[in-house]
C-alpha cells in the first residue's frame, strides 16, 4: 500500500492559528450581545433598588414637595415595622394559607393532566392557562360577583348553615385568601405539570410493584421526582402572592389589608417615601430570606 | 467547491487536539492518498470523530497542520473546504424536508436548479418518493441514507463518513457497503470512513488505520494488517488473536525460536517484530487445528495442549476454548464441515499450527507480569463463557500497557 | 368499586379545581351581557346586548385599551430583542461574569412586583423624570426581559449544535447558517417569548401603577373604575381578550405540530405573572 503514516519524521509542529481578528471578535461578541439587556436591567432594576435603599434612609420629616434630605435615618425601619407589623404578618399568613390550599388543589390537577389525561392533555392544559388569557383585575372583580351577598354561593352556604343568616364571604379574610389562591394557582400548576410530565409512567408501575401501597409509591417515587417543579411552583406562587394587594383591596376591607396596600398608599396617597421604601425593603428582604432558606433546604438553586 | 487548488492527498501533520487536560488526538500524522477508500478503525472514544472534525474544520487542532494537496487548510472555515461529512448522529435539519436537506449544499453554493440532481441522489440511496417528508418521519436507517445523499450530492473532493452505516440492519448495511464502494470507484472521491466494525473496515477499504488512544497503531492494506499485526492491540482489535507470553531463545536459518510456558515455538524471521528478550507469540484462531491425540501432531508444527472448556457453535464455524496448563484461554475456530465427535468439553486436546502462521511482537516486560495476553478480544467473547476475569487468565491486554510495546 | 374510585379520584379533584379556575371567566362572560342595576352593583340584573354593540360607550376605556396595546407592542419588541441576544450569549458563548449575569436575570423574577414598582418610582422621582407613557414602557421592558431570556434560553439549549456544524460543512457561511438553520429552529422559542412578554405587559397593574403618572392603561382604568363603579363594557373587553387568545391557540394547533408546540411552550413556560 502506498498510504504512509509518518510516525515521526514530519515537519515541525506549528500551532494552528486562525485569523486573529476573528478570534478577537469572537471573544468580544458575548459582551456585545449581553450589553443592551444587562445595561437595561442594571439601570432600571438594580439602580432603582439602590435608590430605594437610599430613600428608605431619608429624613422622614421631609416631603415630596420640599425634598428629602439624606440623614441615614435607620430609625425608619423600626418605625415602619412598629406601625404596620399586623399588615406585614398578615401578608405572610394569607399567602401561606393560600399556598397550602393551592398545593392541595394544584398537585392533583397537575398530576391528573400529566399522567391521567391522555388525549385530553392539551385541552386541560389550555383550561389551566385560560384564566391568564384575560385581565387579572377583571377576573378578580368577577369574584366580587361570585362571592356577593346576593349571590348563589352565599345563599347556598346560608341554607346549609355554613354561614349565619347575615354571614358573608365578600369583605372577609376568606375572600382574600380565596382570591390569592385563585390568582396564582396556575403558576404553581404549570412547573409542577412540567416535571410530572417527564415522569415515566413505568416508574410508577415499577414502584407499585416494589412498594405495593400507592401511598408509599407516591412518597418514594412521584413526590421526589416532582420536587424541582414543586419548588419552582411554590416560589412562583409565594413571591407574588405575598406582595399582592389587589385581592385585599378588591375582595377585602382595610381589616384585611396586606403590606402591599400599605406600601401603595405610602407612595401614592400619603407620599411618605421613606416609610414606603423602608417597608418595600423589609418585604423584599423577608421574601429573599425565605426563598433562599427554602432553596438551600430543598437542595437546589437551579429551579427558575 | 469547483475552483479547487490541485487536488491531492490529505495530510495530517503532527496534529494534536486537547480538551482541557485531556488529549483526544495525540500527535497524529497520517496521509490519505487521493482517491483511496480509507478506513479509520478504533475503539469508542479513541478520537476518530475528533480527527474527522479537524479535517472538516469543525474543530481547530491544538497544534499541527491539516493539508489538502499543497494547501494548508488548518485555519480554513468549514464552508470553504471541499470536504463533506456524513455525521455520526445524522444531523439532518428537522425543519426542512428531505428534498431540501439534500439540496442544502447545492443551494448554498448558489445553484438554482437542483430538482433533478436531488431526485437522482435520492434514487441512489433508495429513497425516491420520500422528498416531501420531514426527517422525524423516517426510520433511523432512512435518515442515515439521507445524510449520505446530502453529503454526496456536493461531489466533494473528500467525503468524511462517521459510522454512516451504524443504524442499518445487516442486509441494508451490506447493500449500502456495496453501494458506497461503487460510488467511490465511480466518482473517485477520497473516502475517509470511520467505523467500529472491523469486518466492514476490512471489507470496504483499501487502506485501514487502527487508532488507539489518540494515536495510529498500524496502517496498511487489510490483509497485511490482519496477517501481521503490529501490536497486541491491533492483533486483538482487528479480529482476534491468541497471544502467548514467551522469551526469544535463539534462531535457526529461517526461523526465530521462542520459548513460553515450557513450549518451544518457531516463527519465520520475517514475521518477527522483535528478535530478543520478552515477546508475545501470536496466532489467529482460525489457523489452529485441534487433535485429541497429542502424538498425531505433524512434525514441524507449533503446538499447545490444554483442556476444552467450552464449545460455541456460530453457524459457519465453531469456536473451541482451550484452557492451557497456565490458565490461559485459547480460542480455536474451525469450519463446520466435519465436526469431530471426540471434541467435547473436558477432554484433553492439542492445538497445532504451521510456524508461518505465527507472528512475534515485542513484549514490555514490566507490563507482562500479570497479564498473560490471552486470545480473546474483550467484547468478542461473552455469551456466558467463563472467561474475562483476571483469575481465569482470559484477559485482553489493557491498551495503556501497549503503548510502550509499539 | 374501590379500584374504580382509586383510579378516578385524582381526575375528579382535578376537574373540580379546573372548575374553580374557569368559574370567574364564565362570570366575566356572563356579566358582559348584563345591564347592571346601578354603577356600583356587581350582581346580575338583566340580559342585554348593548355592551357588545357599543363596547366603546365609555371612551376612556377604549383609549386605555389602545394605550395598553401600544405599550405592550413596544415593550414586547424591545424586550424580545434584548432578551434573545442575552440568551444567545448565555447559551452559545463563554465569558467572564456568567454568574453575575445569571443573578441579574434571576433577581427580577424573584423580586415582588411591588418592590420593582416602588424602586423605579423612587429612581424616577430622584432623577426628576416625568412619569408617563415612556416610563411605563421602560418598566415593562425591565420585567419582561428576564422571562424572554428564560424562554429563549430553554429553546436554544435544547437545540443540537451539530445541525449548525452540518450546515457549515455544507457550504453555509456563518450568516447563512444563522439565517437558514439557527433562526428557524429557535423561532418558536422567540415567538413564545414575545407572546409571553406581550401578555405580561398588557396585563400588568402593580408596576404600572407606580410609574404611570397620569397615563391610564387598561388595568389602571379597571382599578380606577372599581372605586367609582365598573362599566359593563370592561367585561366585554375581558371576554374578547379571552376569546382572541383562545382562537390564537386554536389556530396554531390547526397549523400543525410545530406551531402547537410553540403555543404550548408559551403556556407551559414555568414563569409568568398575572
Ligand atoms: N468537546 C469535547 N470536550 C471534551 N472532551 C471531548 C470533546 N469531544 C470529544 N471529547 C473526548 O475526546 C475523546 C475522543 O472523542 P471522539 O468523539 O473523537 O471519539 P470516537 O473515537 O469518535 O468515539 P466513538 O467511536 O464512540 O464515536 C473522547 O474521550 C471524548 O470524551
Ligand atoms: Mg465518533
Amino acid at each position: 500500500m502506498t498510504a504512509l503514516a509518518h510516525l515521526g519524521g514530519t515537519p515541525p509542529t506549528t500551532p494552528a492559528a486562525p485569523a486573529p481578528d476573528r478570534r478577537r471578535r469572537h471573544r468580544l461578541l458575548p459582551y456585545l450581545l449581553l450589553l443592551p439587556g444587562a445595561a437595561w436591567l442594571l439601570v432600571f432594576f438594580a439602580l432603582p433598588l439602590l435608590q430605594l435603599a437610599a430613600a428608605s434612609l431619608y429624613d422622614p420629616a421631609g416631603s415630596l414637595s420640599t425634598g428629602y434630605a439624606m440623614t441615614w435615618a435607620v430609625g425608619n425601619y423600626p418605625d415602619a415595622l412598629q406601625a404596620y407589623w399586623p399588615q406585614f404578618l398578615r401578608s405572610f399568613l394569607y399567602s401561606a394559607i393560600a399556598l397550602v390550599l393551592a398545593l392541595l388543589m394544584g398537585y392533583p390537577l397537575a398530576y391528573a393532566i400529566a399522567q391521567k389525561a391522555g388525549r385530553w392533555k392539551n385541552l386541560l392544559l389550555v383550561a389551566v392557562v385560560a384564566p391568564m388569557f384575560t385581565s387579572f383585575l377583571v377576573r378578580t372583580l368577577a369574584w366580587k360577583t361570585i362571592l356577593s351577598d346576593n349571590g348563589a354561593l352565599v345563599g347556598l352556604l346560608r341554607d346549609v348553615h355554613l354561614l349565619g343568616p347575615d354571614g358573608r364571604l365578600l369583605a372577609t379574610p376568606v375572600a382574600v385568601v380565596l382570591g390569592l389562591t385563585y390568582n396564582f394557582l396556575p403558576f404553581l400548576v404549570l412547573p409542577l405539570y412540567a416535571s410530572l410530565e417527564r415522569l415515566d409512567p413505568r416508574l410508577l408501575e415499577a414502584a407499585s410493584d416494589l412498594y405495593a401501597n400507592p401511598l408509599r409509591a407516591f412518597g418514594r417515587v412521584t413526590l421526589p421526582l416532582s420536587m424541582p417543579g414543586l419548588i419552582a411552583g411554590t416560589l412562583l406562587f409565594f413571591i407574588p402572592a405575598t406582595g399582592d394587594y389587589i385581592n385585599a383591596e378588591l375582595l377585602g376591607t382595610p381589616n384585611e389589608y396586606m403590606i402591599g396596600n400599605v406600601i401603595d398608599s405610602a407612595f401614592l396617597v400619603r407620599l411618605d417615601y421613606p416609610q414606603g421604601a423602608a417597608l418595600s425593603f423589609l418585604l423584599m428582604a423577608a421574601i429573599l430570606a425565605i426563598v433562599f432558606t427554602y432553596l438551600r433546604r430543598a437542595g437546589t438553586e437551579e429551579v427558575l | 467547491m469547483a475552483q479547487e487548488a490541485p487536488a491531492g492527498d490529505l495530510r495530517l501533520a503532527d496534529v494534536t487536539k486537547r480538551f482541557g487536560v485531556f488529549t483526544a488526538v495525540d500527535d497524529l500524522s497520517l496521509t490519505v492518498p487521493q482517491g483511496s477508500f480509507f478506513a479509520l478503525l478504533g475503539a469508542s472514544g479513541c478520537g476518530k470523530t475528533t480527527t474527522l472534525r479537524m479535517i472538516a474544520g469543525l474543530e481547530a487542532p491544538t497544534s499541527g497542520r491539516v493539508l489538502l494537496g499543497d494547501r494548508d487548510i488548518t485555519g480554513l472555515r468549514p464552508y470553504k473546504r471541499p470536504v463533506n461529512t456524513v455525521f455520526q448522529s445524522y444531523a439532518l435539519f428537522p425543519h426542512l424536508d428531505i428534498h431540501e436537506n439534500v439540496a442544502f449544499g447545492l443551494r448554498r453554493r448558489g445553484i438554482r436548479k437542483v430538482g433533478e440532481q436531488v431526485e437522482r441522489m435520492l434514487a441512489l440511496v433508495q429513497l425516491d418518493g420520500y422528498g416531501r417528508r420531514r426527517p422525524a418521519q423516517l426510520s433511523g436507517g432512512q435518515q442515515q441514507r439521507v445524510a449520505l445523499a446530502r453529503a454526496l450530492i456536493n461531489h466533494p473532493q473528500m467525503l468524511l463518513l462517521d459510522e454512516p452505516l451504524g443504524a442499518l440492519d445487516l442486509k441494508l448495511r451490506r447493500q449500502m457497503q456495496i453501494e458506497l464502494k461503487r460510488i467511490q470507484a465511480e466518482v473517485g472521491i477520497t473516502f475517509l470512513h470511520v467505523t467500529h466494525d472491523q469486518e466492514e473496515a476490512m471489507w470496504m477499504a483499501d487502506t485501514v488505520a487502527v487508532m488507539n488512544a489518540g494515536r495510529i497503531e498500524q496502517l496498511g492494506a487489510p490483509a497485511d494488517i490482519y496477517e501481521y499485526p503490529a501490536s497486541p492491540f491491533v492483533a486483538n482489535f482487528l479480529g482476534q488473536s491468541n497471544l502467548i507470553e514467551a522469551e526469544v531463545s535463539g534462531h535457526d536459518a529461517d526461523d526465530l525460536l521462542v520459548t513460553g510456558h515450557g513450549y518451544r515455538f518457531a516463527t519465520p524471521l520475517e514475521r518477527a517484530r522483535s528478535r530478543q528478550g520478552p515477546v508475545w507469540l501470536g496466532v489467529r484462531p482460525e489457523k489452529l487445528h485441534l487433535v485429541a491425540d497429542r502424538t498425531r501432531v505433524p512434525d514441524g508444527r507449533n503446538a499447545v495442549s490444554g483442556v476444552l472448556t467450552d464449545i460455541c457453535y456460530a453457524g459457519v464455524s465453531t469456536e473451541f476454548l482451550l484452557r492451557t496448563a497456565w490458565g490461559q484461554e485459547m480460542s480455536v475456530f474451525t469450519a463446520n464441515n466435519d465436526p469431530d465427535a471426540r471434541l467435547v468439553p473436558g477432554v484433553e486436546v492439542t492445538a497445532h499450527w504451521h510456524p508461518r502462521h505465527s507472528f512475534v511482537l515485542p513484549r514490555d516486560d514490566s507490563a507482562g507480569d500479570d497479564a498473560d495476553g490471552s486470545a480473546t478480544r474483550p467484547g468478542a467473547t461473552g455469551g456466558g463463557r467463563a472467561d474475562g476475569s483476571p483469575a481465569d487468565g482470559g484477559v485482553g491486554v489493557p491498551p495503556q500497557r501497549l503503548e510502550a510495546a509499539t | 368499586m374501590r379500584r374504580w374510585l382509586a383510579d378516578r379520584w385524582v381526575m375528579g379533584v382535578a376537574l373540580l379545581v379546573l372548575g374553580y379556575l374557569t368559574l370567574p371567566i364564565l362570570v366575566v362572560a356572563g356579566l358582559s351581557f348584563n345591564r347592571p342595576s346601578s354603577r356600583l352593583s356587581y350582581d346580575f340584573n338583566e340580559f342585554t346586548l348593548d355592551n357588545w354593540a357599543r363596547p366603546c360607550a365609555t371612551a376612556d376605556m377604549c383609549d386605555a385599551v389602545v394605550r395598553s396595546m401600544e405599550i405592550g407592542l413596544i415593550a414586547t419588541v424591545v424586550s424580545t430583542v434584548l432578551g434573545t441576544l442575552m440568551a444567545f450569549a448565555l447559551v452559545r458563548h463563554g465569558f467572564r461574569g456568567r454568574s453575575g449575569i445569571n443573578g441579574l436575570i434571576f433577581l427580577p423574577m424573584a423580586t415582588p412586583e411591588l418592590v420593582m414598582g416602588t424602586s423605579l418610582l423612587a429612581l424616577f422621582v430622584a432623577a426628576g423624570v416625568p412619569q408617563g407613557f415612556w416610563t411605563i414602557v421602560i418598566a415593562h421592558v425591565m420585567f419582561c426581559v428576564s422571562f424572554v431570556v428564560v424562554t429563549v434560553k430553554a429553546r436554544l439549549a435544547g437545540m443540537d449544535r451539530r445541525l449548525e456544524e452540518a450546515a457549515m460543512d455544507l457550504y453555509a457561511s456563518e450568516w447563512q447558517t444563522f439565517r437558514r438553520i439557527t433562526l428557524p429552529l429557535v423561532l418558536p422559542g422567540i415567538v413564545a417569548a414575545a407572546l409571553l412578554a406581550f401578555s405580561l405587559s398588557f396585563d400588568d397593574f402593580i408596576i404600572t401603577n407606580f410609574n404611570a403618572g397620569t397615563t391610564v392603561t387598561f388595568p389602571m382604568y379597571v382599578w380606577g373604575a372599581a372605586q367609582r363603579g365598573i362599566p359593563p363594557q370592561v367585561n366585554v373587553i375581558g371576554t374578547a381578550m379571552f376569546v382572541i387568545a383562545l382562537l390564537l391557540v386554536g389556530a396554531s394547533s390547526l397549523r400543525g405540530r410545530r406551531a402547537r408546540r410553540a403555543a404550548l411552550a408559551v403556556l407551559a413556560t414555568p414563569a409568568g405573572k398575572p
